[in-house]
């Protein structure tokens, strides 16, 4: 499983003018096309770079709610708020997610990416769309924020750079469409495909309906800023808009489910408990997750309360389940293998003794554990019809996303980025330590500004405002002291965050231009090895049944004391606000 | 290193015999995405449309 062989190894195609050029792993063994390798590399370094475009602008918005310090005046705090929101939402998130699309089709089926012209062509697009974007909010004239609701207009630059973007980012799912029918029909697996690849699927298909929706909207939208359409109705807007803007979020939660398991396998060799259980999960995502796009409309009146609660209760509850289901079987398969690998004492010894110098390792866990707890409890809390009043459009909003998407995602697709540059780059980790310790301090700081957020907008400070002490209000209103307090605690909080992503930044940077080189005839190792059987747990289908988890057991009954004793505690605060005496 | 006893990974889940209908929807990535694309389609982006649509006009 060493030897390297760069060469062309021919395979006959459908089109004999393109010969697939593949290398060999060294340390995984894993079949690598070229092309899928080159798009693999420029969508993670698109991403990297407008993470930390976007990020830099996510400071500059937390330290202007951050009443002492107060940095930017309105007219550029309502600028760098809607740059902050495409730049890490958008960008980062879909260009990362790309790379991921195409690893966990042609990298892990060991497959050739099917027609890589049009994959170079989608990220073109997307480059060119996300470049525009920038321009067009930084000119000035398109301070829409993220949702860019009607009746404010945006250029129509603006627009036109999301339709890019997005165009761009379907051909991508549908070369990933293309380069699992072209593994199948090659035999480049047997059976079913990994289920790191059915996440990414799931992720897929979502895209599709996300994409779908935001076409349906943003082209009238256009449209109408061009002054070619009289009106774009709110409501209609923001139903459909929602379609798009919700489901782009459950692209994320699937990929990074898919990224848990990618890395349990890779670091620890861990197996799926069941490739059924899990597999069932991830259709519950497919099935029922974008019903939830319903949750933004709860307090839209015109929409009756059938429709808002089919959406977001019966059958999301259904989707919700997918992801408990993944709460359990994610650190139930690490803990399955780490007993494998000889750490069976107590009920911890898996999890004490688990590679926490491993950044992949630290940053997937602390992902898992914050998603769940900040992300997804508030998610449930939020996401119910009537306990959404209570927070509806505070900073509470913001606060539970940053959970979801920042402590969850984003922590993930950092820790993936530490494989990928070894793997993918074949450059080592320019600086270890600063590896080691960044997951655990972006953690610290994402975790703490999505606390925070939730903690001020529970004392009633709204979202996307300027000013929080409302000095130009006609009728002088206060906020509770503790209110400030948050936002205080939320500024110090993202600079902690802030300084976690530069190290990210940097380090991945410096490693991919100057890192250790391991390709060629090399033969370093790995500073953050992998598992032995990393390639076989990752790339094919399979499980591992066990039932002794009793350190699993222990955790996800924590969750639970703490998701009912958070859920109950919104509804007894909820009862306080409405006396039916 | 000292291993558990459960070492015997990897289920044989391909075992011969047929494949359960199951497991054939779940291979099916085409029938995955008309369920999943179709499904909220319906119940969020039609019916909701349907409801906003019948809105009475203020005049
Ligand atoms: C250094 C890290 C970050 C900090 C300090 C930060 C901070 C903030 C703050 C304070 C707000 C504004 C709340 C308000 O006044 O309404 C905000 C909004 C937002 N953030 Fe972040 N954030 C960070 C990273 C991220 C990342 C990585 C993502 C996405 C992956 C993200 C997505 C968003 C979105 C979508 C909004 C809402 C924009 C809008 O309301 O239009 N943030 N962020
Ligand atoms: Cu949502």
């Amino acid at each position: 499983m060493t030897a390297i062989d760069a060469g062309a190894i021919g395979v006959a195609g459908e089109a004999p003018a393109r010969v697939a050029k593949y290398r060999t792993c060294r340390f995984t063994g894993l079949r690598i096309e070229a092309q899928a390798e080159a798009l693999i590399k420029v969508n993670a370094v698109a991403a990297v770079v407008f993470l930390a475009i976007g990020g830099l602008f996510g400071l500059l918005v937390a330290l202007t709610r951050w009443q002492a310090v107060h940095l930017l005046g309105a007219e550029w705090f309502y600028l760098v708020l809607t740059a902050h929101g495409a730049n890490v939402l958008l960008f980062w998130i879909i260009f990362f997610e790309i790379a991921v699309l195409y690893f966990a089709s042609a990298v892990l089926l060991g497959a050739r990416l099917a027609a890589p012209r049009m994959a170079w062509l989608g990220f073109v697009l997307m480059v060119a769309g996300a470049l525009m974007a920038n321009y067009a909010v930084l000119e000035g004239n398109s301070s829409v924020m993220f949702t860019s609701y009607p009746p404010m207009m945006a250029s129509p630059w603006f627009y036109l750079s999301l339709i890019l973007f997005a165009v761009g980012a379907l051909v991508g799912v549908a070369v990933f469409f293309g380069t699992l029918m072209v593994a199948r029909q090659e035999k480049t697996y047997d059976g079913s495909i990994p289920l790191v690849t059915f996440g990414a699927l799931t992720a897929a298909i979502i895209a599709v309906f996300t994409i779908a929706s935001g076409a349906i909207i943003l082209i009238p939208t256009l449209l109408w800023s061009l002054g070619f359409v009289s009106n774009i109705d709110s409501l209609m807007y923001k139903l459909v808009w929602w379609g798009m803007g919700h489901s782009s979020q459950q692209i994320n939660v699937s990929a990074h489910v898919a990224i848990w398991y990618a890395i349990g396998a890779m670091v620890l060799g861990a197996r799926p408990l069941s490739e059924k259980v899990s597999r069932m999960a991830f259709l519950m995502y497919i099935l029922f997750l974008q019903l939830a796009s319903a949750h933004h409309l709860l307090a839209e009146p015109g929409l009756s309360s059938q429709w808002k609660i089919v959406n977001t209760s019966y059958m999301m509850y259904l989707a919700v389940m997918g992801s408990m289901i993944h709460g359990l079987t994610v650190p139930g398969a690490i803990e399955a293998a780490q007993r494998r690998n000889g750490f069976t004492r107590g009920a911890f010894e898996w999890l004490r003794k688990a590679p926490w110098c491993n950044p992949a390792f630290s940053g997937m866990f602390l992902s898992l554990v914050m998603f769940g707890f900040i992300g997804g409890i508030s998610g449930v809390v939020l996401g119910t019809e009537q306990l959404n009043v209570l927070m509806h459009n505070t900073l509470y909003v913001p606060g539970h996303f940053h959970g979801t998407v920042v402590a969850g995602t984003t922590l993930a697709f950092m820790a993936m980025t530490y494989l990928v540059v070894p793997l993918i780059f074949q450059r080592d980790i320019l600086w270890p330590r600063m590896a080691t310790w960044q997951p655990v301090l972006f953690g610290i700081g994402a975790g703490g500004i999505s606390m925070f957020m939730m903690g001020a907008g529970t004392l009633g400070v709204a979202r996307r405002h300027w000013d929080t002490t409302f000095t130009d209000a006609p009728h002088a209103f206060e906020h509770a002291p503790g209110a400030f307090l948050m936002l205080g605690l939320n500024g110090i909080f993202a600079v902690i965050a802030a300084i976690g992503g530069i190290m990210f930044v940097v380090n991945v940077v410096a490693s991919i231009l100057v890192g250790p080189k391991l390709g060629g005839a090399q033969t370093r190792p790995l500073t953050f090895p992998l598992h032995q059987q990393a390639a076989e747990a990752a790339s094919t289908y399979g499980s591992h049944a066990t039932v002794k988890l009793p350190g699993t057991i222990i955790l996800v009954g924590l969750f639970f004391s703490a998701f009912v004793l958070y859920y109950f505690v919104n509804w007894k605060y909820l009862s306080e606000l409405w006396l039916f005496r | 290193m000292a291993n558990d006893g459960d070492t015997a990974s990897s289920t044989p889940e391909a075992a011969p015999g047929p494949i359960p209908v199951m497991q054939q929807v779940l291979d099916s990535p085409f029938l995955l995405l008309f369920l999943g694309v179709t499904l909220p389609t319906v119940l969020y982006l039609i019916w909701g449309v349907m409801e906003i649509i019948s809105v009475p006009l203020a005049d």
